[in-house]
């Protein structure tokens, strides 16, 4: 009986599984043609830019500074037995601007933002506010979730430029002021090796595909939520590791894609 | 939190964010891809390339004046072609050098170009004629143990 119960319930989730693939499907498609409203209420937007980009700057920035502060000594550390402690420059630029950047700053966003997302729409689920707007012929996808998600994409690339930028400040604070690399080397270097459009274009992709899947995540974890506190909970947990794992995953696609022909 | 505030924050989040690109752009990037429109390119075939990689910058006397776009294998000769594109601000003598450096002990390989005393300067889809390929270090080892050698030998 037990073998029986065990097929019924493998069978269960799976169609579980596809009808929640099929479902944030459909929600994703629904977003995006009902974000027309996003746009002429353009202050909706700028009120959920408010939330999650504004609100976000300080972690974002922090820790921009300190992971900044630790490539430098690290790469300080491990190039000097190479006598080419000049380079710092370019190892402190090349791994913000391509990876550190957009990734940490989409793992900060997810947990930041995006744990923030899930938890209110899915408390505007559970309180049937949502319902109560299509009782009044008000889209809640179109009023509520759509503005979301385009605050949610435009500042993404925002961020992960600023955790870059104060990246670089970190490790010139580091490497130049503090160890002593020379300044005209470390800057100078690292203008040779990026490139604009192999390096930071790639890095704002890269941040952009990062905000869509994080925002997108957040919004289906908390409109799909139970309506019921442990629900609600158990979304915003979701929420986190998936757009996390999510993050990784897509950046290593992207990565692939990218980076596949450079030396 | 009313409107204006709001608005103001997420001002000052947007000048941030486009401040933090263009600061990427000017002060750790650089733009000096050499662009399409106002560049032409020349061949060179070279014996070996050694680590020449696409994209590798080339030289003049130091100052960059182009990139190197593609590498390819000649058939017919069984050399290697290396295909660069050149600033068109940069006119060469037809009779300029070709060679393939390295920078530094470690560096990057780089083609450094060197001009010539033709009054015909080299026009686009051009071939550059003379040229001295990258330095392998396995041949340069051999050729100084050789040497070595000759000198100890009784004569």
């Amino acid at each position: 009986m037990s073998v029986l119960r065990a097929i019924q319930d493998l069978g269960r989730r799976t169609i579980d599984g596809v009808w929640r693939i099929g479902f944030a499907a459909r929600f994703f498609l629904t977003i995006l043609l009902r974000s027309g409203t996003a746009f002429r209420r353009f202050d909706l937007t700028i009120r959920e830019l408010y939330f999650s980009g504004v609100l976000s700057l300080i972690i974002i920035l922090v820790s921009g500074l300190f992971v900044g502060m630790v490539l430098g000594l690290q790469g300080y550390e491990t190039l000097q037995t190479y006598g080419s402690e000049e380079a710092l420059g370019i190892l402190v630029a090349l791994s913000l601007v391509r990876e550190l950047g957009p990734v940490v700053a989409a793992l900060l966003f997810a947990s930041r933002a995006g744990s923030a997302i899930t938890a209110e729409i899915g408390l505007m689920k559970a309180t049937e506010q949502l319902s109560a707007m299509e009782m009044m012929a008000v889209d809640p996808i179109a009023r509520v979730v759509a503005p979301r998600f385009w605050a949610g994409v435009i500042s993404m690339p925002l961020l992960a430029a600023l955790f870059s930028a104060m990246g670089i400040f970190g490790s010139y604070l580091i490497g130049v002021r503090l160890i002593g690399v020379d300044e005209g080397s470390f800057w100078s270097q690292m203008q040779s090796a990026v490139d604009f459009n192999q390096d930071i274009m790639n890095g704002v992709i890269k941040s952009v595909v990062f905000g869509l899947a994080i925002t997108a995540i957040a919004l289906f974890e908390g409109y799909d939520a139970p309506p019921t506190a442990e629900g609600v909970s158990g979304a915003t947990t979701r929420t986190v590791v998936t757009s996390s794992l999510a993050v990784l995953a897509l950046d290593f696609v992207l990565t692939a894609f990218m980076f596949r022909g450079i030396s | 939190m009313n409107k204006t505030v709001l608005d103001l924050w997420v001002g000052l989040l947007v000048i941030a964010g486009v401040a933090a690109l263009l600061f990427l752009t000017l002060k750790v990037g650089s733009m000096n891809a050499v662009k399409t429109a106002d560049s032409y390119v020349v061949v060179a075939h070279f014996d070996n390339i050694g680590g020449l990689k696409a994209r590798a910058p080339v030289k003049s006397a130091g100052v960059v004046v182009g990139r190197v776009i593609d590498i390819g294998f000649d058939n017919t000769t069984y050399e290697a072609a290396v295909t660069l594109r050149l600033d068109k601000r940069y006119a060469f003598p037809k009779d300029t050098t070709a060679a393939i450096m390295t920078s530094g002990l470690l560096g990057e390989q780089y083609v450094g170009l060197d001009a010539g005393g033709d009054s015909v300067k080299l026009k686009d889809r051009d071939r550059i004629l003379i040229t001295q390929s990258a330095v392998v270090l396995e041949n340069l080892i051999g050729q100084f143990l050789y040497g070595k050698a000759q000198e100890g030998a009784p004569q």
